[in-house]
């Protein structure tokens, strides 16, 4: 086991190595920078901005420094647009808020999703069913960016029961259209993934024999067939997790939470090249953590799995 | 030995007959299909949906790119849908017509689905078939290379790439097709590991034909049933992308126009009243991507019999 965490962290740590030179590099092909904005400079200012944020430095030497501060010092350095906001604070305020209402999100479309695929592939065949795949399948259409404007239509322009935006860390009545804009359809998926590999795990031979002798049947099912029917959801909470976070711009934007992802597309818009920087590596760390942490689980659970 | 004659005539004449037809796996694919009734509406779906795409434009009594001065500033008021004004979806808060710009958008992200799609299929299918067939070291590495690109957070990759590159259609095709083909790769990749060990690829081999002639005569033809269920079930994903992106303003530029781009002006006004600008351009999103669904789910049902 240890070995195989060693061998997946020696895969994952070049990953993100490239994923900083690629987009380090990708940065600087871009055509203008971050100061020829409306009103162009004087060269000499021009000059002494670059001057300042090392921008007149070898390509080479620009990437070793931002190398070194990002790895060893978790600096992402100074945002270009607005002088006296560094990436790590704008960071720091945001990434707490996008990490709640994101984990919540997380928690709902898998808690959820398990309990209602479990459910209606316990009760094949009855309403249950009918109506867990039915919420699934119209789910499926209905992706954040859609889920947001018609809850805000509903629960803050007709019935003015939940604020429309904003966000309070005291006041829960802030976090639950995010929540549930963020998490619905993936509740969906994980529902029907969970439908169908417990439905065919129950037919299964070792539920037959459990059955057999005379098990009572909420064991059968938390024993012997929630385990291995949670191997295809649990390698299907990768991407999961990984597309909350890309979700979470659209919650960050609609509902004026004040996430980093607001962050990243004013950064896109403004062209302030240090705060996208920052937020993709991040979000790419994240993404490779989380993957590998669903691969160690995976690994842990399927004992068929080699490492 | 005597044989009635009279038996065998009518036998013989029978057989000739009445000749038994053979099917093919194609032709049972299709018959599975058509019984399918929620892959046939979602197919009815997409057709019409298309043909409103394509010819829609024809009926509208105002372009997509007027302003309608009568309207503007009373929106609310007069700018509902009705057929009298000829702004059969109502109009917008600048006074253009939601109808016009509603089959504009239809036609945008349903080229931005199929082309995504296309350029995932060409790619994907020729990358997983080549490394597959190789197979060793090379298949190691083009895998790994797929893997890496599959970690990054590709989103942010490609949003990063329209603010660098410019935010054009052009960029945009490129951007989603650049990410879409790597699951692609992979199912074409697995597929084609248990296809190369049959006969009749032994027999191709035997006979002298060259690598890459087998993978595109004898491997490639032999997934096209996966490749079509995985195609259609990528579509819906990349005009979700598309749609997503435009959402934030960051994709299709005015003035063409998408269905992201709709529902976000749409979801922008709501405040105001103005409701049909959201339900119009969401009403004709939700059916395409249920079509789309119910049609590769009919595929992969009528394709792969042993999987039910």
């Amino acid at each position: 086991m240890f070995g195989y965490i060693l061998r997946r962290l020696a895969v994952a740590i070049p990953t993100l190595l490239l994923l900083i030179i690629f987009s380090f590099l990708l940065m600087h092909a871009a055509p203008g920078g971050p100061f020829t904005g409306e009103r162009s400079l004087p060269p000499q200012v021009l000059a002494n901005l670059e001057a300042k944020y090392g921008l007149d430095d070898p390509l080479l030497v620009q990437l070793w420094n931002y190398l070194k501060s990002v790895v060893l010092h978790f600096d992402f350095g100074p945002s270009f647009v607005y002088p006296d906001l560094t990436v790590n604070k704008l960071i720091a305020d945001g990434f707490p808020i996008t990490m709640t209402y994101g984990f919540l999100a997380f928690a709902l479309a898998a808690v959820v999703g398990i309990a209602l695929g479990s459910a209606a592939a316990i009760r094949h065949n009855t309403w249950l069913d009918y109506l867990a795949v039915g919420t699934a399948i119209g789910a499926q259409v209905l992706p954040n960016f859609v889920m947001a404007p018609i809850l805000v239509l509903i629960f803050t322009l007709w019935f003015k029961w939940l604020p429309g935006g904003g966000w309070s860390f005291s006041d829960p009545s802030f976090w639950v259209m995010p929540v549930v804009a963020l998490g619905t359809s993936y509740m969906a998926s994980v529902a029907r993934i969970t439908r169908s590999s417990m439905l065919e795990v129950l037919s299964s031979n070792h539920i037959r024999t459990a059955r057999a002798k005379g098990m009572p049947e909420s064991r059968v099912i938390l024993r012997h067939a929630l385990k291995p029917a949670l191997l295809p959801v649990i390698s299907y909470l990768g991407p999961v997790f990984v597309s909350m976070i890309t979700g979470s711009v659209v919650i960050d934007i609609y509902f004026s939470t004040g996430g980093i992802g607001r962050a990243f597309v004013d950064s896109a818009l403004n062209r302030d090249y240090a705060v996208m920087m920052g937020v993709t590596i991040l979000v790419g760390a994240l993404t490779i953590l989380f993957n590998l942490i669903v691969d160690i689980l995976y690994a842990w659970i399927d004992p068929k799995i080699r490492y | 030995m005597v044989i009635e004659q009279a038996k065998m005539q009518s036998l013989a004449s029978r057989m000739v007959e009445h000749e038994v037809k053979g099917r093919s796996p194609w032709a049972d694919a299709r018959k599975r299909f058509v019984r399918n009734k929620a892959a046939m509406a979602g197919l009815v779906i997409l057709i019409l949906v298309a043909l409103f795409a394509l010819f829609g434009a024809h009926f509208a009594a105002w372009s997509n790119e007027e302003l309608d001065y009568n309207v503007m500033g009373q929106v609310r008021e007069l700018g509902m849908p009705s057929i009298a004004s000829g702004h059969y979806f109502g109009t917008d808060d600048l006074g253009r017509d939601v109808y016009a710009r509603t089959v504009q958008g239809t036609g945008i992200s349903l080229m931005v689905g199929i082309v995504g799609a296309a350029i995932a299929v060409i790619v994907g299918t020729l990358y997983g078939a080549t490394a597959g067939y190789v197979g060793g070291r090379t298949d190691q590495i083009m895998m790994r290379t797929v893997d890496i690109l599959m970690s990054i957070p590709y989103m942010f990759v490609l949003i990063l790439l329209l603010v660098i590159f410019g935010r054009s259609i052009g960029m945009l095709f490129l951007g989603i097709g650049l990410i879409s083909w790597l699951d692609m790769s992979r199912i074409v990749r697995g597929q084609t590991l248990t296809l190369k060990n049959r006969e009749y690829i032994e027999a191709a081999r035997a006979t002298g034909v060259p690598s890459w002639k087998i993978v595109l005569r004898h491997i490639v033809p032999n997934l096209l049933g996966v490749v079509a269920v995985y195609a259609t079930l990528l579509v819906p994903l990349m005009i979700l992308t598309e749609s997503f992106i435009s959402f934030l303003g960051l994709g299709v530029q005015e003035p063409l126009t998408s269905w992201g781009a709709l529902i976000s002006e749409g979801a922008g006004t709501m405040n105001y009243g103005t409701l049909w600008q959201l339900a119009f351009p969401l009403f004709f999103f939700c059916i395409t991507l249920f079509g789309f669904f119910f049609v590769g789910d009919g595929l992969r049902d009528a394709l792969d019999p042993k999987d039910r």
